[in-house]
């Protein structure tokens, strides 16, 4: 690490661990996949921590290992030690879910949460709906794995939340099938299915991205709404900044299964600091923009995640990188630091140069 | 639903009158078109004694001197009328559903298909249960444990399975246990109404001979398709509903890979009740199968019409029963 000692740097946040956990908090998660052309690092030492009620972002590229993330903390990855599997994902650091260990909890342990203290709303919703039973077969069956009452009540209570994420005539659309709703219904019924054991920890996959654009916003507002009366907390993934502009207290830009940046939304959008953020801010297109402006995309692919570049990760696509930080970024891994309370930087330009950057070059094109 | 039920049931009626109509054509005109006269076409039926008078005695009874959609209506017309003939030696009523007579075997068609029928249904339906419990155990056990040794001694299991025909397991089944080991009586049909135990015992290895096969393939496809459904994003819904794992395979993943299973059962099972020739000839079961290929040896025209139109009636009700099944089995079929 420099020995720059102007700012109070935290050294990769994961390593203070005696702070009192969060609702919940993820420390130093790595989700490593061993494969025959090497272990693809998907996820490689993210930490982040939630509380109840609040809405944390994670955004970045496909691959940038935000879905990995949220699969690992549900539980979802076949791991290692499975014996169905001898290749799985193997995961290492902490997942603290309300005091509980998910990490080290058994399977069957983990099962019991899932569905129960925390639920998962996926992309497609027509995929993630079993085709061949009907959407309240489906919503009572994930009630009462967890809650032991008879089929009748059941019903009366996948349809109240029907009711609840405003499907119309929720007396008879529960016994249609899913692909008799449209779109934005299915995804509707599938936030309902996840709400329905009333879980205090929601995750949310690219809620939005196969619905129509008219769709997208009203479900943005459900999401919001239930939010706040369930009080649950929500991480929203995506990559798409608008939604995160939408929903999300904190966000987390993640970069080749690292988080390059981690702040308030509006640390985010009103104060980035990381080239990456920048990029994916001047990718986004603004209504309140002339039309002739255009879109400026991030040069480049995203990185490998068997072959990381070395340095940081995004020295090849950063236009900064080698100018500013003397051949630093493509040496050494740059560590994530506290440029502000609560605003983390994973980035080796010096933070007052990263602010004349930003409101000179970057701010204005925005 | 009731209307796609409809539908179906006319499409089938539809198909089985143009299969009726190719068949008659096949039988009683093209040998026309090659050729054949009135005379030679008759002389088939008359048996040894081939005298001008009897053939020309056949050529009156059977109407081969009628236009052939009148001979076609009569045939259609004993179908669902039954009708009267001439035996040569007295007239005698043929009743619905009649599919002719056989001047070779002096019986009814109907008569003998009655008795032949027996025989082929058990033979097929005891081989289709144990077809379809041991392909889709060892389907799943397979795709459960995938490159483990039950999945690779399942699959090439299966590859023999599939590779071998019925008249190389079957022969080799009797040669091991009923002539070497002697734990099966020798092979021959018994009815199950005469005796249930010696029925089962006499029909176990010819099952296994045409299950064996058959289960190979739909191992193989039951192990496709559970690899398939287990990756769809329903099945991680399921899990992260914190469903147990046994309900994720059996309610949410089979459910979905047996659907393709089930159309192919139907048909499977539709072509067997035509006749399992091969398993019929080397268990020497008088089935349907068996009797047809007799017919064919010895030209015994009525024989193979009313064969062909009653494995053909079985495979077109197979289809229909498995197209009113995948309505049930898959939602998504029965709007449209």
């Amino acid at each position: 690490m420099s020995n720059e000692a102007s700012e109070a740097i935290v050294e990769d946040i994961a390593l203070e661990n005696t702070s009192p956990r969060a609702f919940l908090d993820v420390r130093d998660l790595k989700v490593h996949f061993p494969t025959d052309d090497g272990v693809v690092k998907s996820v490689d030492g993210i930490s982040f921590a939630l509380e109840r009620g609040k809405t944390l972002g994670i955004v970045g590229e496909s691959g940038s290992g935000k879905s990995v993330t949220s699969l690992s903390i549900m539980g979802l990855h076949r791991t290692a030690n499975d014996r169905k599997k001898k290749r799985g994902a193997q995961i290492s650091g902490e997942i603290w879910l309300d005091g509980q260990d998910l990490v080290t909890a058994s399977q069957e342990e983990v099962r019991r949460l899932r569905g129960e203290k925390m639920a998962m709303i996926f992309q497609d919703p027509l995929s993630a709906m079993h085709p061949f039973y009907t959407v309240g077969a489906q919503i009572i069956e994930a009630y009462r794995v967890h809650n032991k009452v008879s089929k009748s009540v059941a019903r009366k209570r996948a349809i109240e939340l029907l009711e609840l994420v405003g499907i119309p005539q929720p007396n008879t659309r529960v016994d249609d099938f899913p692909h008799q709703f449209s779109g934005g219904m299915r995804q509707r019924a599938m936030i309902a299915m996840a709400l329905v054991c009333n879980p205090s920890l929601l995750i949310a996959d690219e809620p939005t991205t196969a619905l129509d654009v008219t769709v997208q916003a009203q479900i943005l507002d459900l999401m919001r709404d239930l939010q706040r009366e369930f009080n649950s907390a929500l991480v929203v993934i995506t990559h798409d900044l608008g939604v995160v502009a939408e929903l999300a207290d904190d966000i987390m830009v993640m970069y080749g299964g690292k988080a390059v940046e981690y702040g308030s939304a509006h640390d985010i959008f009103k104060a980035p600091e990381h080239p990456y953020t920048w990029g994916l801010l001047a990718s986004m297109p603004r209504l309140d923009r002339e039309r002739a402006a255009r879109l400026t995309p991030i040069q480049g692919n995203p990185p490998s995640l068997i072959n990381v570049p070395s340095g940081c990760a995004f020295h090849p696509r950063c236009p900064y990188g080698a100018v500013e930080t003397g051949g630093r970024s493509d040496t050494e891994i740059p560590l994530l630091a506290a440029t502000s309370p609560g605003h983390l930087v994973r980035c080796h330009m010096d933070p007052a140069r990263r602010r004349e950057i930003y409101t000179e070059k970057i701010q204005g094109s925005l | 639903m009731v209307t796609y039920i409809i539908r179906r049931l006319f499409a089938a009626v539809v198909l089985l009158f143009v299969i009726s109509m190719i068949t008659f054509f096949i039988f009683y005109v093209f040998p026309r078109l090659g050729g054949q006269t009135t005379e030679s076409l008759a002389s088939q039926f008359v048996g040894k004694t081939q005298s001008p008078q009897a053939i020309e005695g056949v050529i009156h009874r059977f109407g081969f001197d009628q236009p052939i959609w009148v001979q076609y209506g009569r045939f259609i017309k004993g179908i669902f009328l039954g009708y009267d003939y001439d035996t040569g030696t007295q007239m005698a009523h043929c009743y619905a559903p009649c599919l002719g007579y056989s001047f070779k075997t002096n019986t009814l068609v109907s008569t003998s298909i009655a008795q032949w029928l027996p025989v082929t249904v058990s033979l097929a339906i005891g081989a289709s249960i144990l077809w379809l419990i041991f392909g889709v155990s060892v389907g799943v056990a397979s795709a459960l444990r995938k490159g483990s040794f039950i999945d690779r001694a399942g699959m090439i299991t299966a590859l023999i399975g599939v590779s071998l025909p019925v008249y190389f397991v079957g022969p080799l089944l009797a040669l091991a246990f009923v002539v070497n080991w002697h734990i099966f009586p020798d092979p021959d049909y018994v009815a199950f109404t005469s005796n249930p135990i010696s029925w089962f015992t006499h029909m176990l290895l010819p099952w296994i001979a045409v299950a064996f096969g058959l289960a190979a393939l739909y191992a193989r496809l039951t192990r496709v398709g559970m690899l398939d459904t287990m990756n769809e994003d329903f099945i991680r819904t399921a899990r992260a509903k914190g469903l147990p794992e046994r309900t994720v395979i059996f309610k949410h993943a089979l459910r979905a890979a047996l659907t393709p299973i089930v159309t192919i059962f139907g048909m499977d099972l539709g072509f067997a009740l035509g006749g399992v020739v091969l398993a019929e000839q080397v268990f020497n079961l008088p089935g349907i199968g068996r009797e047809a290929v007799d017919a064919v040896n010895q030209s015994d025209l009525p024989v193979i019409m009313g064969v062909t139109i009653v494995a053909s009636a079985f495979i077109v009700l197979a289809n229909l029963v498995v197209d009113l099944l995948y309505g049930v089995v898959d939602p998504r079929v029965r709007v449209s």
